[in-house]
């Protein structure tokens, strides 16, 4: 045995592998085996695109995606979808006195009355939704601004929440830690929203909004949870916690009718929680049920939209908007996904038709060809 | 005394053999050596952690994602240290892992080396020591089949005769046996002896050694013996054939010369390689730009939008420094992006390659029987280059030849002698009528005799003795057979005496086997050499013995070697042979025109071959001569200068009797291989040290030069012609030269050169060695400059270029020229012998040829192949794949990290430019390590986008792929392209789609993690379906890894949002996948998006068809017929030969 057998080996450890093996393997006589894998002769299915078999797949791409692309579209368009803006910019928007009069201790709450007119009547179920604009929840220093656990109900998180919660971690006087922490939770969307029907005989009806179901069913019933024992009562459970600095009322008056709604699992809370995805978003605010008879959910007609006006968007040039929309298998309204697929499907068909023509030309052209040479 | 003023030198060192002070009454201070403990291990328990990591990290790739990692430790950044981390970690401890285990190896052979108990003689007595305990100066007893522990002076033998035999397989790979000698006349008992040698400081050369040995007796002057190679056994040499020796200990532990033979090589760097470097540097670029604008982007934009309400800064934000924030909101946008180059290439690169290159070891097309070896891969970096050779530099004798050689003819004052089929002439002689006009006569016996005994006397072929006395018969008889099969030492039944039968001979080189086989069969037998005297058996059965008095050794250079003998009856004879050119200067002028006509003739014909003179020395001249060559081999300084220029003025005024003719068979199928070598581009330049005449039949013998071949010659013959001086002369015929092949040829276009061989314009050039010298080193400095370019446009015109009479560094010096010539075309070396070995080192690719001169050029090649056959094979088959799938595979990775960073870098201006992260974390570790590394592997292993037969058959595919076609800055390009239109597609279908984000059918939201995990999914169906698309060979393992990896990707995500993990801080992810499944329009749109990004691609294969190589395989099968015509003719020798003489 010789000291140098490894010795002789490359300074860099990555090459040297190959060497031990050639060196001790070749050596020693013996004959490389004869398997498929070693002569690289595994048998293999070797496709070959041709126009041939491009040709039908283009045609029956573009056969398939252009059904469909209409059938979106016409979904797409048969939703329908009433957006209004609240924000109160303009001087003569119901709004406007809100928006400007709005002060962040103030303890009254500001209420104004958008009217509007629905011009077809919604069927089925009715979303209803708010959007802000220029807000950038996905903002990084935002996205990060929270504590999981602690919303998850664990125990030490609550009362010691992460770092990432900075500057909305404890409350910068009674130093107590705050529940939620974080950003995200204190920017939480408090504008309340209500609607009433103007029946065409003058009667005004307050029209349903129901709360729940708005938010993932794995957040409300996993991610999110509420920390301490069922049985106690919320103030009890979140005892020794401070409410977030922008917040008028506390985590566990969210929703004091409804200890399913309240606390960390209120929904108006999860659904604030998912950061959107872009600074213009809109968020499930409430869900209109479809009357049990045949009558439209919401009929034609005027509406008023009572807004009280808690949160101030006019520092970031933001705007608030409120929108009715249905829903359909798809999704909410959006033409995008219809007209791409017919335009993909439309240049599938069209580049079929050209390839088909191409290859009918270069096929005879490269059998004439063959011949001289 | 006279060594007082060597003494002071740091060229020598001064050993006291047995520590003993010499002269004896001096005072002895024992010099300081290192002890001999071999220490190949690079690591030891305490310092591996720190040194491994040291070494790891000056890779500048490893350096660099360290510095990513450490950025992300330190600065606040959107990706957690883990994201790059983890890889780093996992590629250091795999590497850490591997290089501990090999030195763990390492550090148990060392233990076993340094712990091998050895016998030290001590003032008389045996001591049992530990090998690692021996110093310089001890004497060491060996065994036989023993390795010597250190390099040892051999002071005593068993053997009657004062030698020993050794094998020295672990250094060079020889297994003959070696034999070497003892100091001559020293006491026979060393206890005794009382010396000094001084010898040169340790050198790596093995076959270099000198030094001199002092030997002190009862107050002389010393007596002074000469020490040179013969007399030095090599640590790590094996004993044979001898019962024990003593040796004196000179070099020792890591100064032996096997431990200095084993530092690394220069690592070769393929150009795949530095087209990977280039491109970093293009993706680099990207990266930095692409943090430069976000980061000066997201300044503009905070002047709006700094702080609102909702998303105040921390305290600590706001404290610090706006130029430090800016700078380590570069960083952070960096690290951000920085996934662009991905640790995962390196890892990727290093595995295909270490992995690829078993393909080689395990083809069993390169097995050959006969040695019972298949190729040997010495370093799998350059895989990839065989794909891009052009130029093929390759030796002659035993790479396009056997050299296996054999006896056909000689020729004895001018008189032509040609072995007969049998021995029906009685004694052995048939004389065929030649060009020589004396039909039937013969020279004089006496003549003929001196002539055969000049044969048996002037080599240095050994007997060799059965080793295995011990045995019985029978294995005696399958040995001899075996060594006359393997290693071509030849035993010749016939004509040896049946208890001579064992008789083997060994040389350094097979011609000298052959002539002494030669002279055997026309009567005279070599019958050995003991103890100085050589015996030989002539016609008359009588043994005739000749005192050895000196051997002038064979060297490149002189290009002969001679012995001086001394024959009973007291004569003292020089015989010499040596090339032709070497020998007509230095005999008798009379003679030499008669015999050169033969040697000419026979050298046309392809023969190898020597001429013979002798010369007889008188009593004064042996004096002189002797006490010259005692005192050259004695010099510590330039021996070798010395001893040469001795062996010059003796071997003057010599008498030529003759010359031989061996021939050098072809190797197999050379000639086909040199004409798909040439079909694929590639320029083939014959290096060789052989004659012009010789090398050029072998390259018509090769088709390398073909019957319309013009010849283009410049040799010593051509330039001194017309009478002017060659300087003159070499000027005109340069630039007529580069008239006719550079100026006057038509523009040579890649398409049409395969019909050369009609085209008749066709030429071959021949250049020898002395004519190099007057190229590379001409007088003044413009001119030089200005021939070498002449002379590079002229070959690379030529199909085929000659070089003969080659010194083996000017084999290099070619090399190197062509090698650093305009284009830098990718070079290969090819040889069997240590005279290759520098050209093997220089060029860009080194193959070995498992030859029969040692393993020198196997040691230091890249590769090592059985047979030139198989070069055929290795670069068309396996570099034509090599470099396409690791072509493929560098691309692919720019691509598939650009359309994974693209959107990142999107997201950026939709989210106040605040390095928020579009993937999760997880999804950004593993994309490049789990999700899309398999299939690139197994696609870079497997891929045959032809398949071997065809490469194989159609050799012209392989220029498809030359100067490095697939890794161009357009191609590059258009898959960056790609790239960016891919990470458009993504992000903004993405982003349309999510103008609404209420995409479930129960009216809820999707927030940014979803929007990340739409967009990821459709990237990493994209990319692997990209691969898929690009996918010409499916073997179930590509279909495994391909869908596999789409499977795990789906299966890992559903896993990773299904928990809440409790190591997490943030639950991103939870339930994401699975939210986004339930929704159809991230089915649609997901569907769309591949479709789409996959669209121009299959457009792009589609409309490529017509000139694809489906195509041109058609084409080239329907074109073939003629070619394997051409190239099928019957190769004759003789055919070749005599159309060579009349082209020029």
């Amino acid at each position: 045995m010789m000291a140098s057998s490894y010795n002789a080996k490359e300074e860099d450890g990555h090459h040297s592998g190959s060497s031990t093996h050639g060196g001790t393997g070749a050596a020693k006589n013996k004959k490389p085996d004869n398997t498929a894998f070693k002569q690289q002769r595994l048998p293999a299915w070797q496709p070959i695109l041709t126009a041939g078999t491009v040709l039908p797949a283009f045609f029956v791409i573009g056969l398939l995606f252009i059904p469909i692309g209409i059938g979106l579209y016409v979904t797409s368009n048969n939703i329908k979808e009433y957006e209004i803006d609240y924000t109160g910019v303009e001087p003569n928007t119901p709004c406007y006195d809100c928006a400007n009069s709005f002060t962040w201790n103030s303890t009254t709450s500001c209420v104004c009355t958008v009217n509007f007119t629905l011009v077809q009547p919604f069927e089925s179920n009715v979303y209803m939704y708010y959007g802000l604009s220029n807000f950038y929840q996905n903002h990084r220093r935002y996205v990060k601004s929270r504590d999981d656990s602690q919303l998850n109900g664990v125990q030490s998180s609550l009362t010691n929440p992460s770092k990432e919660c900075e500057p909305y971690r404890t409350n910068p006087e009674t130093k107590l830690p705050i529940a939620p922490c974080g950003a995200i939770a204190n920017s939480l969307f408090n504008d309340t929203l209500e609607l009433y029907y103007n029946h065409p005989d003058g009667n005004m009806t307050k029209v349903n909004l129901v709360k729940k179901g708005i938010a993932w069913y794995t957040d409300k019933h996993v991610k999110f949870r509420n920390p301490g024992n069922e049985k106690d009562n919320f103030t009890e459970r979140f005892k020794g916690t401070a409410k977030p600095v922008n917040w008028m009322k506390p985590v566990y008056e969210l929703d004091p009718l409804d200890p399913e709604n309240n606390g960390f699992i209120n929904e108006d809370f999860i659904v604030w929680m998912r950061t959107a995805a872009l600074p213009t978003f809109r968020k499930l605010y409430r869900i209109i049920q479809k009357k049990p008879d045949s009558a439209p959910t919401l009929p034609s007609g005027r509406y008023f939209l009572n807004v009280t006006y808690n949160y101030p968007v006019r520092s970031f040039d933001g705007r608030k908007r409120m929108i009715l929309s249905t829903i359909s298998w798809m999704g909410g309204k959006n033409p995008f996904l219809g007209i791409a697929y017919i335009t993909v499907g439309s240049i599938c068909f069209f580049l079929g038709v050209v390839l088909l023509i191409i290859h009918h030309k270069y096929d005879t052209r490269s059998n004439s060809a063959d011949i001289p040479n | 005394m006279k060594f007082g003023g060597d003494e002071g030198r740091v060229h020598s060192r001064t050993i006291y053999v047995g520590h003993k002070s010499c002269p004896p009454n001096e005072a002895y201070i024992p010099p300081k050596f290192c002890d001999n403990r071999i220490v190949s291990s690079k690591y030891t328990v305490w310092n591996f952690l720190p040194k491994n990591l040291f070494e790891q990290f000056r890779r500048i790739a490893n350096f660099y994602f360290l510095i990513i990692f450490l950025v992300q430790v330190i600065v606040d950044t959107p990706t957690s240290p883990v994201t790059s981390g983890l890889p780093l970690f996992f590629v250091i401890t795999v590497t850490a892992v591997k290089q501990g285990y090999e030195d763990w190896l390492r550090h148990k052979a060392d233990r076993e080396v340094n712990e091998y108990r050895v016998s030290v003689l001590e003032d008389g007595r045996r001591i049992r020591k530990m090998s690692a305990k021996i110093k310089v100066g001890d004497i060491v007893e060996v065994e036989e089949d023993e390795t010597f522990p250190c390099d040892l002076i051999l002071l005593q033998s068993s053997r009657d005769d004062g030698t020993c035999f050794v094998t020295t397989a672990s250094l060079d790979g020889e297994s003959n046996h070696k034999t070497h000698y003892t100091v001559a006349d020293l006491e026979s008992d060393l206890q005794y002896l009382s010396s000094t040698i001084e010898c040169e400081q340790p050198q790596p050369d093995l076959y270099k050694f000198v030094g001199r040995m002092h030997i002190y007796r009862n107050s002389q002057e010393p007596d002074v013996r000469s020490l040179g190679p013969e007399n030095l056994l090599l640590k790590g040499a094996n004993l044979k054939n001898t019962q024990k020796i003593c040796g004196v200990a000179v070099y020792t532990g890591m100064e032996t010369k096997m431990a200095l033979n084993y530092q690394g090589k220069s690592q070769k760097r393929s150009a795949v390689e530095k087209s990977i470097n280039a491109f970093l540097l293009v993706y680099l670029f990207i990266l930095v730009s692409k943090a430069l604008v976000c980061t000066t982007l997201k300044y503009v934009w905070q002047g709006k939008h700094d702080e609102p309400w909702y998303n105040e800064k921390t305290q600590k934000e706001k404290d610090t420094n706006q130029y430090l924030k800016m700078f380590t909101d570069f960083l952070s946008f960096m690290v951000l992006f920085n996934f662009i180059i991905p640790v995962s290439m390196y890892v990727t690169v290093e595995m295909q390659k270490f992995l690829g290159s078993f393909f080689i070891t395990w083809d069993k097309d390169f097995f050959d029987p006969e040695i019972q070896e298949g190729a040997l891969v010495n370093t799998s970096d350059l895989n990839e280059e065989l794909g891009q050779v052009e130029y093929i530099f390759t030796d002659k004798t035993g790479t396009l030849t056997q050299n296996n050689m054999e006896f056909i003819e000689c020729c004895i004052d001018g008189f032509q002698y040609k072995h007969g089929d049998g021995s029906s002439e009685l004694d052995g002689f048939c004389v065929t009528d030649g060009p020589v006009n004396k039909i039937q006569q013969k020279a004089g016996r006496e003549r003929e005799e001196l002539f055969l005994r000049a044969l048996c006397l002037c080599h240095t072929v050994q007997i060799k003795e059965s080793t295995m006395h011990r045995q019985d018969q029978i294995d005696q008889i399958d040995q001899i057979g075996q060594i006359d099969q393997v290693d071509g030492l030849g035993v010749d039944h016939e004509f040896l005496h049946p208890p001579q039968k064992e008789m083997g001979f060994i040389a350094s080189s097979p011609d000298e086997i052959a002539l002494v086989k030669g002279a055997m069969r026309y009567g005279f037998t070599f019958l050995g050499l003991e103890s100085k005297n050589m015996k030989i058996l002539n016609r008359n059965k009588d043994v005739e013995t000749y005192e050895l008095l000196h051997v002038l050794n064979f060297d490149p250079v002189r290009r002969r070697m001679s012995v001086m003998v001394r024959s009973k009856t007291g004569d003292i004879l020089l015989f010499c042979k040596g090339a032709d050119s070497s020998m007509f200067p230095q005999v008798r002028q009379e003679e030499v025109e008669r015999i050169r006509m033969h040697v000419e003739r026979n050298a046309t014909e392809g023969y190898r071959t020597l001429c013979v003179a002798y010369k007889h020395l008188n009593a004064q001249e042996y004096a002189r001569a002797d006490a010259d060559l005692r005192e050259a081999r004695l010099a510590l300084q330039d021996r070798e200068e010395k001893l040469m220029a001795v062996y010059n003025r003796v071997e003057t005024d010599m008498i030529l009797i003759g010359a031989t003719a061996v021939e050098d068979q072809l190797q197999d199928e050379a000639a086909q291989t040199m004409e798909a070598l040439q079909g694929a581009g590639m320029k083939v330049w014959v290096l060789t040290g052989d004659k012009m005449e010789t090398a050029k039949s072998t390259c018509y013998a090769c088709g390398l030069f073909k019957k319309n071949t013009e010849l283009l010659e410049l040799t010593l013959r051509t330039l001194e012609d017309g009478g002017r001086s060659r300087e003159e002369r070499l000027h005109d015929l340069l630039l007529e030269y580069h008239k006719k092949a550079v100026q006057d040829a038509p523009p040579v276009k890649l398409g049409i050169t395969r019909s050369w061989s009609v085209a008749g314009h066709d030429y071959g050039f021949i250049i020898d060695g002395a004519s190099l010298s007057m190229v590379l080193s001409s007088s003044s400095e413009p001119n030089s400059r200005r021939y070498k370019n002449l002379f590079l446009q002229i070959c690379q015109n030529c199909t085929a270029v000659l070089c003969c009479r080659m010194a083996p560094l000017q084999k290099a010096q070619i090399v190197k020229l062509v090698k650093n010539s305009k284009g830098n075309p990718i070079t290969l070396s090819v040889g069997d012998g240590a005279n290759d070995v520098s050209m093997i080192l220089e060029a860009h690719v080194g193959i070995g040829i498992k030859g029969k001169e040692g393993r020198q050029a196997v040691k230091n090649s890249d590769y090592a192949i059985p047979k030139l056959k198989h070069l055929k094979k290795l670069l068309l088959a396996h570099g034509h794949l090599y470099y396409v799938r690791i072509a493929h595979l560098v691309q692919y990775f720019f691509y598939k990290n650009l359309c994974f960073i693209l959107p990142q870098f999107l997201y950026q201006f939709f989210c106040g430019y605040s390095q928020q992260p579009l993937y999760d974390a997880a999804y950004l570790t593993m994309y490049n390590i789990c999700f899309t590394s398999m299939p690139i592997l197994a696609y870079s292993l497997l891929e045959q986008h032809i398949c071997i037969e065809v490469l194989l058959e159609h050799s012209t595919l392989y220029r498809n792929i030359a100067k490095n076609a697939m890794l161009r800055w357009k191609l590059f390009l258009y898959w960056t392209a790609l790239g960016i239109f891919h990470g458009l597609v993504f992000f903004f279908g993405v982003r349309f789609l999510f103008s609404n984000p209420a995409l479930q059918d129960n009216g809820q939201v999707f927030g940014n993690w979803s929007y990340g995990t739409i967009v990821f999914t459709v990237l990493v169906f994209t990319v692997t379906l990209k691969l898929a698309l690009d996918t010409r060979h499916w073997t179930w393992i590509n279909h495994f890894v391909i869908w596999g990896s789409l499977a795990f990707y789906v299966f890992f995500s559903f896993f990773w949002g299904g928990i809440i993990w409790p190591f997490l801080k943030h639950q991103r992810l939870y339930f994401v996948f699975a939210n986004m499944l339930s929704s159809v329009s991230a089915w649609l749109v997901i569907i769309l998006l591949i479709l789409l990004s996959l669209l121009p691609e299959i457009l792009l294969v589609v409309l490529r068809k017509p000139r694809g190589p489906h195509a041109r395989q058609k084409k080239s099968s329907a074109g073939d017929p003629q070619s394997p015509q051409s190239s099928a003719r019957p190769l004759l020798t003789r055919t070749f030969s005599d159309e060579s003489n009349t082209v020029i």
